[in-house]
């Protein structure tokens, strides 16, 4: 960033308006990184408003005061406290929701004693119950000292106002809010005044309340704080109530003067409580609750599958494109098996994530999220989550990579990062090709108690298994990960208002740019890895296939000839080689060479198992997807040649099914892990803990029913 | 008295707190010593539980309630 762009921070409690603000002022121009060293999003954007000069707005986490109580919020105190750094904003907005004026403006009066510039955005003005349009907004400037541009963050009104000041702001630096001596302790701003003289005192003050996190500070200057400390016997807390409590007493008596004549800054709640009544009704809550995730569940499931097979069929027509029109080769092998199947790979995944944040954006924007969270909280703590841990839980029965995405919401570090590790043992929709083949298979079609079922049975027991141990792991990690923040709800449950559709359109495309973007890398460079695996081999023993074939086995038709050829080409490349030096590990699960190439190659994605087992047992990959009945019966007749058994036995099925259950078989996960918890550590942990359990589990299957 | 104490639908008045760091969450939400709060809803399980104070409806775990001290207002 050149230096003469205008910094400026966007900040205001939750629910303020802040999002929509704004989105108002960048619209598409957003830009998500993370502050650095957290995985907190950092949201920019160019104000597209403002052509005279280059603005940039910077939009930190909503927070109720300077005092973080979550590393989201501590973010904004640790971007403040340098006045030197890079990214020190050169003016504030301060986003200010009129309906609960003295709570938000408290934040406001803090951001004013650090020497911030501010500006108000009051939004929320719509919703008064007061709906007089002589609120007497210029009184309470003057007495707070500061502009306020009035906002509607549905319709955008006001912003051109703010953008025309901001575009012709000249620094000014903020008169202080509060009189610490009078209010806080006069003799320690005494000596924090001779000791720095040309600093504000509210900021030295900042430093002893957070030492630990205040970056703009040299070390000698460190120590003459730390002095200071020791001699005033300073008590940060009970200071900082004192504080808190003059804040307030000083904002009553400047609202006082503005609301008078009966005017009030409040809103009708009626309604909102109304809904409340019902919403977290013992019973009609639930039900309520319950159909909205089984909306959703069938949305993401149902309906993204239309796009999804639209995507599948588009890549699968250029791959097929690329294979003829480029000269035969290792290029045309490249780009027609590598590139774009790992591409597709990733824009596969795309209807599911826009559609499961569509919902949560809605259910934010809305105020229902905050329910959902009172409604789970107490049975969700028995297993170290949080009410928010809810939704990932069952967007991961979908897809685990939205359901990882949407942890991001959880504040607490510990209960997110359970959330996370736990996500995959969901059954997602591409372990059901896997579990349809393989119960069709070993499971006989026979009805119990004469009303169920026994391959449905099966089926059922998949996904219940996964869910239960995924709460069984939840409480083992809950004892495991020790965490420094104690774990607290306090929330505020926000008054029910209709979506802010800007809001959830850009949440939509944000996610699924940022998913593209990032994990889509690593899973591109995965793709291109197992790709060459299955294309190449040691020596030349691939190129021999057609002429071996042709030998060995004379009058086949063209289709039999091309499928037994891919069949021996994949058994002598390296993927072939890998699964028979892997074998002796996984014959105690039951499975053979073949079964481990379906395992290596299907680590892309699960669903790829199906692909490759059809291609090793040369039924031609592109009859599997049309017929199953074939490649069933040609499972069903495989024998073992060591043994002379069946390779599928009811032992050895069962067996794959649950480390298809349990495994972490899928690279796209381990991608978007690595994203969301800023490092290797996490996923690898989670590959580890997940394909041991599979393991160990099929082990155990297989040993007891063989 | 503490705000897990009270029924649904009363009011009462904060008089203080016992748990430091919990009291400074809930002074920034508006939950002052002198603020009328009123317990307006719980959660089927009895907990978390819902109240208004200050203009907002903030939601607390029975545990956190039970360090706000309070006074009933005999209404």
């Amino acid at each position: 960033m050149p230096d003469n762009t205008l910094k400026v921070a966007l900040i205001g409690n939750p629910n303020a308006g802040k999002t929509s603000l704004f989105n108002h002022l960048t619209g598409l121009n957003q830009k998500v990184g993370n502050f650095p060293g957290v995985t907190v999003d950092k949201k920019t954007g160019l104000c597209t408003k403002i052509k005279s000069r280059k603005v940039q707005i910077i939009d930190f986490p909503g927070t109720y005061s300077i005092y973080p109580r979550s590393l989201d919020e501590q973010v904004f105190f640790t971007e403040v406290s340098n006045t030197e750094s890079e990214s020190y904003p050169d003016v504030a907005i301060v986003v200010i929701d009129a309906a609960h004026l003295k709570r938000n403006l408290l934040l406001f009066t803090q951001i004013k004693d650090i020497g911030l510039p501010i500006v108000i955005g009051m939004t929320m003005l719509d919703v008064l119950k007061d709906k007089q349009e002589n609120i007497d907004l210029d009184e309470l400037s003057k007495s707070l000292g500061a502009p306020i541009f009035p906002i509607n963050g549905r319709n955008g009104e006001g912003v051109n106002a703010l953008t025309d000041f901001i575009s012709t702001y000249e620094y000014a630096e903020p008169e202080p809010f509060l009189p610490m001596e009078e209010y806080i302790h006069d003799e320690l701003f005494h000596r924090l005044e001779a000791a720095f003289p040309d600093q504000r005192p509210y900021r030295i003050y900042q430093m002893m309340q957070q030492t630990d996190t205040y970056t703009g500070i040299g070390p000698e200057d460190r120590e003459i704080v730390e002095e200071i400390k020791q001699n005033s016997h300073f008590n940060g807390p009970k200071l900082q109530a004192k504080e808190t409590i003059a804040r307030y007493k000083l904002l009553d008596a400047i609202l006082k003067k503005v609301e008078k004549g009966g005017r009030k800054f409040t809103e009708d709640k009626s309604f909102s409580s109304t809904l409340d009544k019902f919403l977290v009704h013992p019973i009609f809550g639930y039900a309520f609750f319950v159909a909205i995730l089984f909306f959703m569940f069938q949305a993401i499931y149902s309906w993204a599958s239309i796009p999804m097979d639209y995507i599948d069929a588009m890549f699968g027509a250029l791959g097929e494109w690329a294979h003829h029109t480029i000269p035969a080769g290792p290029l045309n092998s490249l780009i027609s098996d590598g590139i774009i199947p790992g591409i597709g790979g990733i824009v596969i995944f795309v209807p599911q994530i826009a559609i499961l944040f569509a919902f949560i954006a809605m259910l934010e924007e809305t105020g229902y999220m905050a329910r959902v969270v009172f409604l789970t909280d107490r049975i969700m703590r028995v297993f170290g989550l949080n009410g928010k841990s809810i939704v990932p839980l069952i967007s991961g029965v979908a897809c685990a990579i939205p359901a990882i995405m949407a942890a991001r919401n959880i504040e607490n570090w510990k209960e997110r990062l359970i959330t996370i590790l736990i996500s995959p043992l969901m059954s997602c929709s591409a372990r059901l090709p896997v579990y349809a083949i393989l119960i069709a298979l070993v499971i006989p079609d026979r009805e119990i108690l004469g009303f169920m079922n026994l391959q449905g049975l099966v089926l059922m027991a998949l996904y219940m298994g996964g869910f239960i141990l995924a709460l069984i792991v939840a409480l083992i990690m809950n004892q495991l990960i020790k965490s420094p923040q104690r774990p607290f709800l306090i929330m505020e449950l926000p008054s029910f208002r209709m979506p802010r559709w800007k809001n959830v359109s850009l949440t939509i495309f944000e996610k699924s740019k940022t998913f593209i973007f990032s994990a889509g890398k690593i899973i591109f460079v995965i793709s291109i890895v197992l790709w060459a695996l299955a294309s190449y081999g040691p020596s030349n023993e691939m190129d021999q296939a057609e002429a071996l074939v042709s030998q060995n086995h004379p009058g086949l038709n063209q289709d039999q000839h091309e499928n037994m050829v891919a069949s021996y080409r994949l058994e002598h490349s390296y993927a072939g080689h890998l699964g028979k030096v892997i074998e002796p590990v996984i014959a105690p699960l039951g499975y053979d060479w073949k079964i481990g190439i379906a395992l290596i190659t299907s680590f892309a994605a699960r669903e790829v198992f199906v692909g490759s087992i059809s291609t090793i047992y040369s039924v031609g990959s592109n009859d599997s997807g049309d017929n199953p009945q074939s490649i069933k019966d040609r499972l069903a007749s495989e024998i073992n040649p060591k043994t002379g058994l069946p390779v599928f036995t009811l032992a050895s099925g069962l067996s794959l099914l649950i480390y298809y259950a349990i495994a972490m078989q899928c690279m796209s996960t381990l991608a978007i892990v690595k994203r969301e918890t800023n490092s290797w550590k996490w996923p690898m942990i989670q590959l580890c803990y997940l394909t041991g359990m599979a393991y160990v589990f099929s082990l155990i299957v297989y040993q007891v029913l063989s | 008295m503490n705000i897990a104490d009270l029924k649904l639908g009363q009011k009462a008045v904060v008089t203080g707190f016992s748990d430091e760091e919990l009291s400074l969450r809930l002074l920034d939400m508006g939950c002052l010593p002198g603020e009328e709060v009123t317990l307006c809803c719980k959660a089927p399980l009895g907990d978390p539980i819902a109240i208004d104070v200050a203009g907002s409806r903030v939601s607390l775990r029975i545990r956190e309630a039970s360090t706000v001290m309070i006074e009933k207002i005999n209404n």
